[in-house]
């Protein structure tokens, strides 16, 4: 009863979708605008005709204004800075829009490119202090604070009264500052215009990629070859354009050069850009980050100032919102990798019988044996980590190895061993086409071919996208084993789409169907994911009726068929199940029957951990990973099954010295090749009343010459 | 190892003349532009300016003096200006509320502690960058006071404080008051720098925190320390000041004030990265520094046109400081902007 209650509770409640959520980017962006939500639902209801059409337009003003700093503010601090002095840049670039056009009477057109350019150049300075001579940015830009303030107040002295007593009435600039298109307001519009241009860049243009990297990190990015200070020096020239366009609008929207204009701005647009979650030290941020701070900043302002707050609440809010946030982004960006990897794993139920017996007097097809006693080894202390072993036509032997690289051995004698190809990731299962082509699965990079003469090239790394997973799905994580039909289709499966290949012990702690097969067809080059939701699905082989493949769950215990053709196209069927060990790779046999591997045996505890997942989550947060329980691989067999799903033979290393570990099995001309991934060499077994002119390939698809 | 030694030392002898020499060079500056101005500023030679220099260089050094404490710390205050305004603020508000001047003192310091406190555990505990916590918290500050605390900006006198503007007036044995409380705060500073463990782990924190970690010193609850006695001297400063002129105004926080104490200490030669220079360096940036704002004034250049000049000359000590001590790039951190 309890069980079954717990089963329910782990098949239906989505327990893994927390962490896959988290380690999302978006999540970060999610916050904020959450928070949004909440401030603007809160002012709507205490304080009447917030939402209304007046007010909202109004709001919408201001926030294109103080949108447009926010950019510029974004950009610097993206790129490891900061720029205090925008509230100054404001004001100045302010003040040359009105003195430009009242004073000295220049047409609408001259007076905006002017302003830009005055704003670029007060940010250039900025850029070439903070850029090329390298100094703090956040004192620098507090000094050209108050230099371009004090000289704001000088000019004001002598020009305010002259741009005071003119009223210009020109429809161009009156349209900058009061227009409407189909009610948005032009400052809105042109900040919506920029905003996106500003995303593309960021997210889809080198510059942009550049600023993101120098902000992770300054020193690789200037090891890679980005131009470290030039690129600071430009995000701090468009810090101050993007303020003079706020400042264009603000001019022709007010028409006024008051003494305390643009003071304390610095503080308004900084609280914006941190609360957007834009993180200080660089690196990390985006538009919709900047515009969501924006406006809730100017949301609480707007709102307090309406409710008839004092300065001084006003400003205790802004900075008491500044520190918060400013503590949350620091914290969360320390801890993130960790919190994450917390509630990450996401054990579930997984109930198996209890195993068959492997005992020596207990009987039964898996009795223990000591046959692979006295295996032959084959590039002994030469090879690292042959997971997969196979043989081509002409008896060659290829491993993969650690390194990423594929290694040969030569027939006859298999002394002479030579790098056939370097792939770069760890090569795990293999095999041949009708044209010698050697596939690979690669762990972390997909499904590679390699030519008979040792080029290397991708076959497929990404599949069809599932609408249902929050993990991007379309990349391969962990392609593991595959097969080749007769028509050249290729199946192969995908241990684990939830764990990078290192990680692969954590998704048997985990046993949730995280797997699946996917297939890929040689002459149209399509990828296409066949079924999902497996439990580790590792070895696959090509039935004999060459209509069905049959595949290995490894942490499922069992093995399965599923139909790719014929009368039961599409069906899965279980072949064998309850088995008592992993099952890795299976591989055709001379007599028709098929090997399997048995990477390691289950035991009693992981057995019982399985059906408890709250145990195993408190054991994922709370005990360092070396200590988990996790699937033993130390000691495992090789099995010989038929079509029916009967064990007809086993092969143990009783005293596991020669060949305990076993990933794989490969027959050829009367011997049975062993491989195994924590292993240092390659078995070769003699096997008794076999076929000695038994050759895979030429046994399924007739001999070539 | 052999081969190394020699020449390391060597540098540090360099590097060790050169910073002599860049004292020196402020120390000749100083007097240069104490000369110039003697010659040909009127009234800048008198007995009366002299006192108003040093009044004004009063409040400045000890303020130098809490801000000099925090950057040898590899940190910055830019809040010391709320300390500097708020607490005293507080003192004369409440005395002319009605209550007595040591309880008055009592909640200012507390409330200087508490703040402190604030400061510290953002930037020590938190790990929030000193420059933007400060800046916050500054505001927070200034904020309450202005919200809460206060009735008016200027907080008056009351006759409940009368004998306590012998803080900031008068002479004692003929030196003027407030420059004995600087020097007061100077000897303290001094020997807490230099003759106590704390000190010394200041040193060792703002030359490599990382470093100071590991050895074992407890860096954070020193720099949290740092913060509080920066705040103290801060609130002294103030009290001072409002001694000086019978009233706190406390719209001195939206001044430039802040600025010409992270002038005094640049200028002094205490390098922003932290871990070099002490009480000496705070006097003569604070004699060169009031020199240049007296004469300044005497030119009756206008206050936006003294903040320019003040901009420029900032400007230009942190450039040659960045030369001088360049930063750490070892210890440097991500964050640090």
């Amino acid at each position: 009863m309890r069980d079954t209650i717990t089963s329910l509770r782990y098949r239906y409640w989505p327990d893994h979708l927390l962490g896959e959520i988290l380690s999302k980017r978006w999540t970060e962006t999610a916050i904020p605008v959450i928070l949004l939500l909440i401030v603007g639902f809160a002012f709507s209801r205490s304080i009447d005709n917030f939402l209304s059409p007046a007010s909202l337009a109004d709001t919408a003003r201001q926030a294109g204004e103080i949108g447009f700093i926010g950019l510029g503010l974004a950009l610097v601090v993206i790129v490891g800075g900061i720029d205090l002095s925008v509230g100054s840049i404001f004001a100045l670039t302010d003040f040359c829009a009105l003195y430009l056009l009242d004073v000295a009477g220049w047409p609408v057109p001259a007076v905006v490119v002017a302003t830009l350019l005055c704003g670029a150049m007060l940010g250039a300075v900025n850029g070439l202090l903070v850029g090329y001579l390298r100094l703090r940015a956040f004192i620098t830009t507090l000094i050209t604070l108050i230099i371009y303030r004090s000289a704001y107040d000088l000019l004001i002295q002598r020009y305010s009264n002259a741009i005071a007593s003119a009223f210009p009435d020109i429809p161009s600039w009156d349209f900058i500052g009061a227009g409407s298109v189909f009610g948005i307001p032009t400052v809105a519009l042109a900040y919506i215009v920029v905003a996106i241009f500003g995303h593309i860049f960021m997210t889809r243009l080198r510059p942009g990629w550049h600023i993101t990297a120098i902000g992770g990190s300054r020193r690789s990015a200037y090891n890679s070859g980005i131009p470290v200070r030039r690129t600071i020096a430009l995000c701090y020239v468009a810090s101050g354009a993007l303020t003079s366009i706020g400042a264009l609008f603000f001019a022709s929207r007010l028409g006024t050069v008051g003494g305390d204009i643009g003071v304390g701005l610095e503080v308004i647009v900084l609280t914006a850009t941190v609360l957007g979650g834009i993180t200080l030290g660089g690196g990390k941020g985006s538009v919709a980050k900047s515009a969501v701070g924006v406006l809730i900043v100017l949301l609480i302002t707007n709102g307090l100032t309406t409710m008839n707050a004092r300065g001084g609440v006003n400003r205790m809010a802004l900075a008491g919102i500044l520190l918060v946030a400013a503590m949350v982004d620091i914290r969360w960006q320390k801890n993130r990798t960790r919190i994450i990897s917390k509630v990450y794993v996401a054990p579930t139920y997984h109930e198996l019988p209890p195993p068959p017996p492997t005992e020596i007097g207990q009987g039964g097809p898996f009795e223990q044996n000591d046959k692979l006693r006295n295996v032959e080894a084959i590039g002994l202390g030469r090879i690292e980590a042959p997971e997969d072993v196979i043989l081509d036509r002409h008896d060659n032997l290829y491993a993969g190895s650690r390194h990423g690289d594929i290694m040969r051995f030569l027939a006859p004698d298999y002394q002479t061993m030579e790098v056939f190809a370097h792939i770069g990731g760890q090569p795990l299962g293999m095999a041949f086409d009708r044209d010698d082509n050697l596939y690979v699965c690669i762990g972390g990079m997909g499904l590679y071919r390699i030519k008979p003469d040792g080029t290397v090239e991708k076959a497929t790394d990404e599949t069809n996208r599932s609408m249902r997973s929050v993990n991007d799905d379309s990349r391969l994580r962990l392609a593991d084993d595959l097969d080749i039909t007769d028509d050249g289709l290729i199946f192969f499966s995908e241990a684990t789409v939830r764990y990078e290949m290192d990680e692969w012990p954590i998704d048997g702690l985990e046993a949730r169907g995280n797997g699946r097969i996917i297939s890929y067809d040689t002459k149209t080059g399509a990828t296409r994911t066949e079924l999902r939701g497996l439990k580790f699905p590792n070895g696959i082989c090509v039935a004999s009726d060459g209509q069905s493949i049959l595949f290995a769950e490894t942490f499922g215990c069992s093995i399965k068929r599923y139909w790719f053709a014929g009368p039961k196209k599409g069906a899965v069927e279980v072949v064998m199940d309850n088995l008592p060990g992993y099952p890795d790779n299976i591989n055709l046999a001379s007599d028709g029957n098929y090997w399997l591997a048995l990477v390691g045996m289950r035991s009693p505890s992981l057995d019982l951990a399985w059906k408890m997942p709250g145990f195993r989550r408190r054991m994922a947060k709370r005990v360092p990973v070396d200590e988990w329980l996790f699937p033993n691989i130390n000691t495992g067999c090789v099995v010989k099954f038929n079509e029916q799903g009967k064990i007809v033979e086993s092969f143990w290393d009783l005293h596991g010295e020669n060949h305990p570990m076993i990933t794989s099995m490969r027959e050829h001309r009367g011997y049975l090749y062993l491989g195994g991934i924590l292993n240092n060499r390659i078995g070769r077994y003699k096997l008794d009343n076999a076929d000695p002119n038994f050759v895979q390939y030429d046994k399924r698809w007739g001999k070539q010459s | 190892m052999d081969s190394q030694w020699p020449t390391s030392k060597k540098g540090n002898k360099g590097m060790k003349r050169f910073r002599f020499n860049q004292q020196e060079i402020v120390f000749a500056v100083f007097a240069l532009l104490f000369l110039v101005f003697s010659i040909f500023l009127n009234g800048f030679l008198t007995a009366e300016n002299m006192l108003t220099l040093l009044q004004n260089v009063a409040v400045l050094g000890i303020l130098g003096l809490a801000m000099a404490i925090v950057v040898i710390g590899r940190g910055i205050d830019i809040s010391l200006i709320a300390a500097l305004a708020v607490p005293p603020g507080l003192v004369l508000q409440m005395v002319q509320n009605g209550h007595s001047l040591p309880f008055s003192l009592l909640i200012a310091v507390l409330l200087t502690i508490a703040f402190g406190l604030v400061n510290g555990w953002l930037i020590a505990y938190a790990e929030v960058p000193s420059l933007f916590a400060t800046l916050a918290t500054g505001l927070l500050l200034a904020g309450l006071g202005q919200a809460a605390l206060f009735q008016l900006d200027v907080v008056q006198w009351s006759p409940g404080m009368d004998g306590f503007e012998r803080l900031g007036q008068g002479a004692i044995l003929g030196i003027p008051t407030s420059i004995v409380m600087f020097a007061i705060a100077c000897l303290v500073v001094a020997f807490l720098l230099r003759q106590t463990r704390w000190g010394a782990y200041i040193y060792a924190i703002g030359d490599n925190p990382y470093a100071a970690r590991v050895t074992g010193i407890p860096s954070r609850p020193i720099i949290v320390l740092q913060y509080v006695i920066a705040a103290l001297i801060g609130c002294f400063a103030g009290l001072v000041m409002a001694a000086s002129v019978n009233s706190m105004p406390t719209r001195v926080f939206n001044s430039t004030l802040i600025y010409d104490v992270i002038l005094v200490v640049v200028l002094g030669g205490i390098g922003l990265s932290g871990g070099r220079g002490g009480v000496l360096n705070v006097i003569i940036g604070t004699l060169l520094i009031g020199t240049m704002l007296n004469g300044m004034t005497i030119m009756d250049i206008s206050y936006a046109g003294q903040n320019l000049i003040k901009g420029m000359v900032l400007l230009l000590a942190v450039i040659t400081d960045s030369f001088l001590n360049p930063r750490n790039e070892e210890t440097a951190q991500q964050g640090d902007i």
